[in-house]
């Protein structure tokens, strides 16, 4: 049974890892030019820059693909790391208010000061997540009954809607407002190696510091009184954790605009599959999640070209009938 | 004093004080623009006398606009305390359920189509977001019913998030193929800013209002026994299905034939029921008169601010009914156990 299990596990994880591989080059195969595999391969790891095929990978469809790789892990981890430490299984970056706060703040930059760096923007996202985080969290502490999972799930939303409609209000008021729609609804499209240059070390940096606390995430998913009793720390953790958290979901919207959905669906379909062991969980919605954005990007191309379907729309599509699923799942509770 | 004496005479005080705070504001809210009249100015005007000019300015810029948002604020007001009641939740807002959104979604699929919304295609609007938000409530109900509880208040709102969300990317992803200036406009509509401001607009939501909120009034009774739970309310020979049916469709009507003409404004079905029923007493009878009446009151103040604080590009009004309303909303699920 024992070899059982980590047989599975082993198996999903590599299968997840080619998965992402697979992706990674279908969706750098195709597009307005399609390029077959063997230009993307020599583009890739014998790059000619004479040559214009390996222009377009290199300058267009790497960046942007490898973008949406990144921050759908991100969007992945920073859901699965939330439902670990809440115990909330509708916790998502984008449903509890942590993007929006990002956005938020991301919409201030825009307006206030357009010629900030992109390394200043990031940083701002990041203090606006985490801002909006706190806020959440101390108002749902502060309630008699403490921080039930359906509370934390509607003053999420709430926050969420009312910083949304600051920001829609920033936009309206300086004249930016298509600019910003673009950018909210969620795209990888201007991602560019720049941005690339801070994302990457950020996020990976975030993913490492997510597995590294797979084990205590996973005591605590299982209970206060169990983690307590095996001697962890779990305010710690819990901080620890929501910051892990804040800081990919703040990276991941600055550069690809608030997309909901990612972080709720994938940990799901991780914990369906690897178990509830968040050393697994982790990594494997990683990669899970990356491949999904990468589809998402990849269809939101292709569905109507040249015109570009907003990626966000296309998560929803797939997250909104999960979450209602749930709804429904948790009818005891609710 | 007999208690029904007292409750029947503490309504009518807040109602009074409430007409008073309405004529207040609204006397502000024509006062105020570029160019300022005196209530006096106001006052004369009203009554055949004023300079052309006056009477331009009252009768083709503000008064259109005004009687938009105060149609708007008491449709809003009255819904949610029609949604409040239907679904025993305190929580309800025809916002938070989604309804705005799927309205939302109508107005899109309507300018996609028409391309504008200038002139007697105005008339056309509430059709199209009610149309939306009827959608968005049947999937909403569908979804929140169960079989043997009924309708389930806590995942009814669970649901309308979700379902939200869901809407409000397709409807951001219509609206970014608009042109830029229908766009604009959209954008607008989205956050909450009151577009109506000709007689067309009054036109087009006057029928909603007069018609649906006066039904409503009548049914109070029906709704006073919601409040008591399905069973009391059965036995009392009320006919629960066909009447929550009914109040339903009244709701989402209102408020989407409201957010039609005033932009998606979120929180005054919350908030206004809420402080009504706790100045008036739990009574329909007693608290709906107030509840439009603070709608009224909210929804004019709000554009007032909007259009006057923030010169030259105006914060839309929903933006700053966000502010008071949303932090109203969590502080109502903070007092509660949930």
């Amino acid at each position: 049974m024992k070899w059982n299990k980590g047989y599975t596990i082993s198996l999903s994880l590599s299968a997840g890892c080619a998965w992402l591989v697979f992706s990674l080059f279908m969706a750098v195969s195709s597009g307005a030019k399609e390029m077959d595999l063997y230009t993307v391969w020599t583009a890739v790891f014998d790059y000619n820059a004479s040559l214009t095929p390996h222009q377009i990978i290199h300058e267009l469809r790497l960046p942007r693909v490898l973008g949406a790789a990144l921050t759908g892990m991100a969007f992945a981890v920073a859901g699965a790391i939330m439902q670990g430490v809440t115990r909330n299984p509708m916790a998502d970056t984008g449903l509890l208010g942590v993007n929006a706060g990002a956005a938020f703040v991301v919409a201030l930059c825009f307006a206030l000061l357009p010629s900030l760096s992109y390394s200043h923007v990031m940083l701002l996202s990041f203090i606006g997540a985490a801002l909006s985080t706190l806020f959440i969290m101390l108002l749902g502490s502060a309630a008699p009954g403490g921080l039930t999972s359906l509370r934390l799930t509607i003053a999420g939303a709430v926050v969420a809607a009312i910083l949304h409609s600051l920001s829609t209000g920033i936009a309206i008021y300086f004249d930016l407002s298509q600019d910003l729609a673009f950018w909210y609804a969620g795209g990888v499209a201007g991602i560019k190696w720049v941005h690339l240059k801070l994302l990457a070390p950020v996020i990976l940096a975030g993913l490492a510091g997510a597995m590294l606390l797979g084990r205590p995430i996973t005591f605590l998913s299982l209970g206060e009184e169990a983690a307590t009793g095996l001697g962890i720390k779990t305010a710690r953790i819990r901080i620890l954790g929501l910051l892990i958290a804040v800081v990919l979901a703040g990276a991941s919207v600055s550069a690809a605009g608030s997309i909901a959905f990612v972080g709720l669906v994938i940990p799901h379909i991780a914990r369906r599959i690897v178990g509830v062991d968040y050393r697994f969980v982790l990594p494997f919605s990683a990669l899970l999640g990356g491949s999904l954005l990468v589809w998402a990007d990849f269809a939101a191309r292709m569905v109507n070209p040249p015109r570009e379907f907003a990626i966000g729309a296309m998560v929803a599509m797939v997250g909104v009938p999960f979450f209602l699923y749930l709804a429904r799942k948790e009818r005891r509770e609710l | 004093m007999e208690p029904s004496a007292y409750r029947a005479r503490r309504a009518i005080t807040v109602s009074v004080v409430m007409f008073i705070l309405a004529i207040v504001v609204i006397l502000i809210g024509l006062n105020t623009g570029t160019i300022r009249l005196s209530p006096l100015a106001v006052w004369q005007t009203l009554l055949g006398g004023g300079t052309t000019e006056e009477q331009m300015i009252l009768f083709d810029y503000r008064l259109p606009r005004i009687v938009v948002t105060m149609l708007g604020g008491i449709g809003l007001g009255v819904a949610g305390a029609v949604l409040q009641g239907v679904s025993r939740n305190a929580l309800a807002d025809p916002g938070i359920l989604g309804l705005h959104a799927g309205a939302a979604f109508g107005l899109i699929v309507f300018v996609s189509f028409f391309r504008t919304m200038e002139g007697s295609l105005a008339m056309l609007i509430p059709m199209f977001t009610f149309a939306g938000g009827s959608v968005i409530a049947i999937v909403i109900i569908l979804l929140a019913y169960d079989r043997q509880r009924g309708i389930m208040p806590i995942r009814l709102i669970l649901v309308g998030i979700a379902i939200e969300a869901g809407v409000s990317a397709l409807t951001l992803f219509l609206s970014l193929k608009l042109d830029p200036d229908t766009y604009a406009f959209a954008a607008r509509w989205l956050a909450g800013s009151v577009w109506g401001r000709d007689w067309i607009n009054v036109w087009a939501l006057l029928p909603w209002i007069v018609i649906l909120v006066p039904i409503v009034y009548l049914k109070s009774k029906t709704l006073d026994l919601f409040s008591f739970g399905d069973e009391i309310a059965s036995g009392v020979g009320s006919s629960v299905t066909r009447n929550r049916l009914l109040m339903m469709i009244l709701a989402v009507a209102l408020s989407c034939a409201s957010v039609s003409m005033t932009g998606g404004i979120g929180f005054i079905g919350l908030v206004a029921p809420h402080l009504a029923s706790r100045l008036a007493g739990p009574q329909h009878r007693y608290f709906l008169p107030a509840a439009a009446s603070i709608g009224l009151v909210i929804l004019v103040t709000a554009d007032t601010i909007g259009r006057s604080i923030f010169q030259p590009n105006a914060i839309p009004a929903g933006v700053i009914v966000a502010l008071i309303g949303g932090p109203y909303f969590l502080y109502m699920l903070f007092r509660k156990k949930v």
